[in-house]
């Protein structure tokens, strides 16, 4: 039970309560970039889940053999061999895709989120967890970017995943990165008063329990007073 | 005229924060005061430049050698050394401008904006043709890159000096409590964009 929980919270926290996009705003370049339209959102979040994974997994293979002294730089080839291995295979297998990404898919190297976990999570956690950790935070990064992919989209093309349902209605702006900042500054903070709104529902709703339980007991002594 | 095509793309069309989006993470990050932007943007200017200078060689003996595909491995670890050696530099040479500036030398490694510069005036080289990349219509040899570089660093400069004063003016109104701190950051970042998004209607007769 308490092995599962503690899964359960990795997850939890990598998708929502440490979501890399909405809570911590990190990896914001690509967030940026590569949000105009759902479907690159989508490639760049599962490369970005991908590279993720695979290095938590190498770096917490070999966190007992790094040096302290010289761990970043270490981190840093890890990372930069596997998004090279990664860029040759999009460019063979997924020529759109790459295409799409442009210099973004070189940047992925620099990206802060991958960096982060490396250093936060990975030098100090078993194989396993690390992958977990990487699977969510990346399916964290996926669906925060996917989110503003579909607005970003819907505004800006009047389409959804490529397919035109505004008949030819659209608000060219929003394609632009002055667009992106404004729905990434908006989705922030919306996502921020969601999870806080829900948390207070959730806490609430404990004490309201608590209260409830209280009450039932004082029923009964009052009725074995009586 | 071709300077002034480098440098007003660089620095303002195709500015790197509000145009391509590159460097963001620093632009958030250290935009709090005016004093810190300044380091920040005046190191990260140098670090681009002596990049740009040192991957804009290297790239081509890559092609030579018919090993392009390392680029990324290259670039990384060619910047990472230079920030290492450009910080044992200054602090050995000068502390005041070690103190001044220093303690954002460490952060550039994974800046998106130093990387995304090498990318940028190698990329077209990449294509498998001997063609130069084209900015503001003009072909990028290894000057012209070196300039690009120089301009696209100081319009972050100015970028993040811009952004730390509107913020130290932001920290002084009341807000909901939602939208403090990154939204309300990304959606003037966002207005100022739009100020810098004329300065794409200037053209250069070609």
């Amino acid at each position: 039970m308490a092995e599962k929980n503690k899964y359960g919270k990795i997850f939890a926290d990598g998708i929502i309560f440490n979501n890399p996009t909405f809570m911590l705003v990190l990896g914001t370049c690509p967030t940026l970039a590569m949000t105009s339209s759902a479907i690159s959102a989508f490639g760049m979040g599962v490369s970005v889940l991908v590279i993720l994974t695979l290095s938590n997994i190498v770096i917490s293979a070999l966190r007992k053999v790094i040096p302290n002294a010289v761990r970043i730089p270490a981190y840093i080839v890890v990372i930069a061999t596997l998004v090279t291995v990664l860029k040759l295979f999009l460019d063979k297998v997924i020529p759109p895709l790459y295409d799409m990404m442009g210099t973004f898919l070189p940047l992925i190297v620099v990206n802060c989120l991958i960096l982060g976990r490396a250093e936060a999570f990975a030098s100090k956690h078993g194989v396993f967890e690390s992958a977990l950790d990487g699977i969510a935070n990346g399916a964290g990064f996926t669906v925060a970017l996917v989110i503003m992919g579909i607005i970003r989209e819907f505004l800006g093309a009047g389409s959804f995943f490529g397919i035109e349902i505004l008949g030819g209605f659209k608000i060219p702006f929003f394609s632009t990165p002055m667009g992106a900042f404004i729905v990434y500054g908006l989705c922030i903070a919306a996502f921020v008063a969601i999870i806080e709104t829900a948390q207070r529902h959730s806490r609430i709703k404990k004490t309201r329990m608590l209260d409830g339980v209280t009450l039932g007991d004082r029923a009964e002594t009052d009725k074995e007073a009586a | 005229m071709q300077f002034l095509a480098i440098m007003i793309t660089a620095a303002f069309s195709g500015n790197f924060v509000f145009s391509q989006t590159y460097g963001i993470c620093p632009f958030l990050g250290v935009s709090k005061q005016t004093k810190s932007a300044v380091g920040m943007g005046a190191a990260v200017t140098v670090v681009m430049v002596i990049a740009t200078m040192i991957t804009y060689p290297i790239y081509i003996l890559l092609r030579m050698a018919d090993v392009a595909f390392l680029e990324i491995l290259v670039f990384i670890f060619v910047i990472a050394a230079l920030v290492q050696m450009l910080e044992k530099f200054i602090k050995k040479f000068s502390p005041p401008l070690y103190n001044a500036m220093g303690i954002y030398l460490p952060l550039i490694t994974t800046n998106c904006a130093v990387l995304a510069v090498c990318e940028i005036t190698s990329n077209a080289l990449a294509t498998g043709v001997w063609e130069m990349a084209v900015i503001g219509g003009v072909s990028l040899n290894f000057g012209w890159s070196v300039l690009y570089a120089l301009f696209g660093g100081l319009g972050f400069l100015m970028a993040m000096v811009v952004m730390s004063g509107m913020r130290e003016k932001i920290n002084h109104l009341s807000l909901p409590k939602a939208i403090q701190g990154f939204p309300i950051t990304m959606v003037t970042a966002a207005f100022i964009a739009m100020a810098f998004y004329v300065f794409t209607f200037i053209s250069f007769g070609g």
